[in-house]
């Protein structure tokens, strides 16, 4: 072999061990996060974590059980005025695929997507609080709804234009209205795939903290009213990392470990269900 | 044989969906016009002034908002700089090298650091990332620390720790993409490649070079990311307004500065100042995004539509 | 799938109709008494479990801000009101002094544990960024005896805008002529030099983990969370450590004298014992809310703290309220119109 061929297989890979490095040096810090939140966090996980409300200021004690009801109401009504919206705009423009009207569509979901985390708060603000005079979990709700929008839209035109077109002619061709060809046949081949990309979404939201700070602002009791400020998770993290006190240190750890597992939770779950609808798929028809 | 009951439920369907179509631009609409419209007593004062000067002191009503362009630029080109070849890297092992078995794993765990929450970022930063710069600082020799780049006491919160962690939250977004942008090169390139004795790295470089819009959109996508970063960014940046060049000084960013300063902004003038850094911020984002957008739309031409972030929609079978 | 949508829409019910007989209030502002009302509305609640207050410790900039939007019943500021800000009000507001506390000067010096003595003028210098190194002439020569280490002083000091920047900057501009032309005083100002916190835990926080540190919070954060303080020397030029009997002399002669809006400072009083960089804080209350039922539970709730609410106070670092001021006070809550 001439010395320029054993060179370029040096090269080569040496190149490749380079890309292998970058992704171990990429998992590192994932390892590194995962690491501390587990063991810091699990020192703090008792049973008073899930059962109590925060502590007056500097007394040790007390959990983020309100702030775990607090992140659950709020991500709920995130999914109840996203996921309506989301799948319905993805249904129209999936299809009227190559109208005017749907690229704006395209276009305004997009920046939806794009715009950052706390314009949203402030726009909700605005639009919400201010009307209101009063702090809500639905403005928290409202806000991140809004962020989850395009992704549920996105999600379902993508898993919509995926269906074979045979299914929808066929339905057209018994006689079915667009509507009823869509609901009955389309989108139920997709459905599967589109609840998970909502599972995946609303995880995603439930890990949101700059919307909710002006909009849900934070509440020391246990609240389940839509009509006054809430406590979440996120927030309630961000508010014991920036204070001096030990013990709110490690509550923060032990709710950022409830928030990763949260995530990671719906992750798996989300790649479980892919994995079992491909075979279905697969073997039906 | 057209029945009447066909058109109605067709119109229900077309309007009922397009009703919720509707929404969605009504609303993006709504947040360009309320942003603007709150923005213009400060565009109004101001003018382009308000971009290129330093002071910001909200009680002598006086705006300067130079400090927080630079701490956004500075902290995402810095990241960026730290995670464009790690996702690189990343997309290149994960598309070409990558042993089947290993592949799904793999692909899960780096979508596993897209998923993280900001804030869980923002709180390792604090407490493990912020005291290992500031170790790392103060060892530094003094001659390093006499040039521009690493003037000032070792505090650990600065730029340097906000790059960090923005690089961190970007690198899973940019290689998912570019691992998508790179499974668009026709088999035909690479097979071609090989068929003329490339070795696995220059196969690699040819499916590179064709895609080099894309991989650079890719990049782009996690610069708009990078840019919207609010809370991680805040919790270890040092939320300080000045422009330095210095990776050790403490310095700030519009996406910080709107987060810690709303909440208590009494005064018209300091609200519109505010919204009109959220405005800029929205539209700069926004350019980043669409631009990042077309650049890959015109690599993945054989899919009809943008490749956006993967992670959420199941992975295709390749057909 | 019919049964999910009925349980849905009974939940949503249930979460929107508010729980009867709760009155849930809503305040923010001031982190500087945060720990004495978070410990007072705690207590309240557990003898009317009906009344719910929920405080939301933010800064005094975001507690005015809020109580001008009306999105909470009352704010909480360190920093009386501005006649300019009052004007910009739905209507006439109250300022209620609740406590008596005192922002203390910390500081983290690696290797010094010794309480260190400063004067207003070497604290406004520190601030100014004029003085740089722990072991400055200036420092060096009030501390005779300590070991000061040749660290840089990293100036911490709030970000966001805050009643305890106002009596910190309110102090050093009666005692250093150039802070006050330079800088001034005011819930937010422009820091000269330095790293900004939020909220008094914010500041607490990184001078804890930050050596060389130097910051300013109140009393209460730095005993709580270990941190040390200096003395700091008063108008009558002895070197005085924050208490409560310090921060009771400040307010001695302002009290005998309190005008009628309650709106004073007591910043550099006279009086050997005083401390220097002491404060009243106060609740705004509107005098005329709209939400009568709200309003006469929160006047309930005054009245207890200025009652058996002052005897929590010293457990905690702050000073209570002289006898005289609570009388007027009750007088002015008598005029909050609750019909």
């Amino acid at each position: 072999m001439k010395f320029r061929d054993r060179w370029r297989r040096v090269v080569s890979i040496l190149m490749m061990t380079v890309c292998f490095l970058s992704v171990v040096i990429a998992l590192v810090p994932l390892a590194f996060i995962l690491f501390f939140v587990v063991t810091r966090g699990i020192g703090a996980i008792d049973l008073d974590f899930f059962t109590q409300t925060p502590k007056p200021h500097g007394e040790v004690g007390g959990g983020m059980a309100n702030a775990m009801l607090g992140t659950l109401i709020v991500t709920g009504l995130g999914g109840l005025f996203a996921v309506p919206v989301g799948i319905l705009a993805g249904i129209y423009v999936a299809e009227n695929n190559r109208s005017r009207f749907a690229s704006l569509v395209r276009f305004s979901a997009d920046t939806l997507n794009g715009v950052p985390s706390i314009v949203v708060g402030l726009f909700v603000y605005a639009l919400v609080v201010l009307p209101m005079k009063q702090f809500t979990a639905l403005a928290g709700g409202v806000a991140l709804g809004v962020m989850m929008i395009p992704i549920v839209m996105r999600t379902t035109e993508e898993l919509l234009r995926l269906v074979p077109s045979s299914l929808r002619e066929g339905a057209l061709a018994l006689g079915a209205t667009r509507g009823r060809a869509t609901f009955s046949v389309v989108v139920p081949s997709a459905l599967p795939g589109i609840l998970t990309g909502v599972m995946l979404a609303l995880a995603r939201i439930a890990g949101e903290t700059a919307p909710l700070l002006f909009t849900a602002l934070n509440n020391h009791y246990w609240s389940t009213s839509l009509v006054q400020p809430i406590a979440t998770l996120t927030v309630q993290v961000y508010t014991y990392a920036t204070a001096p006190y030990e013990d709110l240190h490690r509550q923060a750890w032990a709710g950022a470990l409830v928030l990763v597992a949260l995530v990671l939770g719906c992750s798996i779950l989300a790649r479980l269900a892919t994995r079992r609808l491909e075979r279905m798929h697969v073997g039906g028809h | 044989m057209a029945r009447p009951k066909t058109s109605a439920g067709d119109w229900l369907f077309q309007k009922g969906t397009g009703f919720f179509a509707l929404v969605i631009v009504l609303i993006a609409a709504a947040i360009a016009v309320i942003l603007w419209q709150r923005s213009l007593p400060s565009i109004e004062k101001f003018g382009l002034g308000f971009w290129s000067t330093d002071h910001w002191d909200p009680v002598a009503g006086n705006f300067g908002a130079r400090p927080f362009i630079w701490g956004t630029l500075y902290s995402s080109l810095l990241a960026l700089l730290m995670a464009g070849p790690l996702a690189l890297g990343i997309a290149v092992f994960l598309s070409e090298l990558c042993p089947h078995r290993l592949r799904q794993p793999l692909v899960f765990l780096t979508e596993l650091l897209a998923a993280i929450p900001s804030i869980v970022y923002g709180l390792w930063g604090i407490f493990v990332l912020v005291p290992a710069i500031r170790s790392f600082e103060s060892s530094l020799p003094d001659v390093i620390r006499a040039t521009p780049f690493f003037h000032g006491p070792p505090l650990g919160v600065g730029m340097f720790a906000a790059a960090v962690v923005l690089a961190i939250m970007v690198v899973p977004f940019s290689s998912a993409v570019a691992r998508e942008v790179l499974k668009a090169v026709p088999a035909a390139q690479r097979e071609g490649a090989y068929a003329l004795g490339a070795t696995r790295w220059e196969a690699t470089k040819v499916a590179l070079y064709y895609t080099r819009v894309g991989i650079v959109g890719a990049i782009m996508l996690g610069l708009g990311r990078a840019l919207g970063e609010t809370m991680a960014v805040t919790m270890v940046i040092g939320n300080t307004p000045q422009v330095s060049l210095s990776l050790m000084a403490p310095q700030y960013t519009m996406a910080a500065v709107m987060a810690n300063e709303f909440p208590e902004a009494t005064s018209t003038l300091h609200i519109s100042a505010l919204v009109e850094i959220g405005l800029v911020l929205f539209v700069v984002t926004l350019g980043v995004n669409a631009l990042s957008r077309l650049l890959i739309w015109s690599m993945t031409r054989r899919r009809a539509e943008p490749v956006i972030v993967a992670p959420l929609v199941p992975e295709e079978k390749t057909a | 799938m019919r049964k999910a949508l009925a349980f849905a829409i009974a939940g949503l019910l249930t979460a929107t109709v508010p729980l009867i007989g709760q009155s849930r209030i809503n305040g923010s502002g001031a982190t500087f008494p945060d720990p004495i009302y978070e410990k007072w509305f705690s207590e309240y609640n557990k003898l009317h479990p009906d009344a719910q207050i929920n405080y939301q410790a933010k800064g005094s900039g975001g507690g005015i801000a809020d109580i001008t939007q009306q999105t909470v019943f009352f704010g909480a500021s360190d920093m009386p009101m501005k006649d300019e800000d009052i004007a910009k009000l739905p209507g006439p507001i109250f300022h209620f002094p609740t406590v008596l506390g005192g922002v203390v000067p910390v500081y983290n010096i690696p290797g010094v544990t010794a309480k260190l003595k400063f004067t207003g003028a070497t604290l406004a210098d520190i601030y100014l960024g004029k003085i740089t190194k722990w072991n400055d002439k200036a420092i060096a020569a009030i501390n005779a005896g300590v070991n000061l280490p040749a660290t840089d002083i990293a100036v911490v000091h709030r970000g966001d805008g805050s009643g305890t920047t106002f009596i910190w900057t309110d102090f050093m501009s009666k005692v250093s002529p150039e802070w006050k032309t330079k800088v001034g005083a005011n819930t937010s100002v422009s820091w000269p030099t330095g790293l900004g916190g939020q909220k008094n835990d914010g500041v607490a926080a990184l001078v804890k983990q930050t050596p060389g540190a130097i910051g300013y919070v109140e009393l209460i954060y730095a005993l709580q969370n270990n941190i040390s303080f200096g003395s700091v020397q008063n108008a009558a030029g002895k070197f005085v450590e924050a208490s409560l009997q310090s921060v009771t002399a400040a307010a001695s002669g302002a009290a005998a004298n309190m005008p009628a809006d309650f709106r004073v400072s007591i910043t550099n009083a006279p009086g050997a014992e005083s401390y220097p960089i002491s404060s009243f804080t106060w609740l705004l209350l509107y005098e005329n809310p709209k939400d009568k039922t709200t309003a006469k539970t929160m006047n309930e709730f005054v009245k207890w703290m200025l009652g058996d609410g002052q005897k929590l106070c010293a457990g905690l670092g702050y000073a209570p309220l002289p006898a005289n001021v609570v009388k007027l006070e009750l007088a002015q809550l008598a005029k909050i119109k609750l019909q």
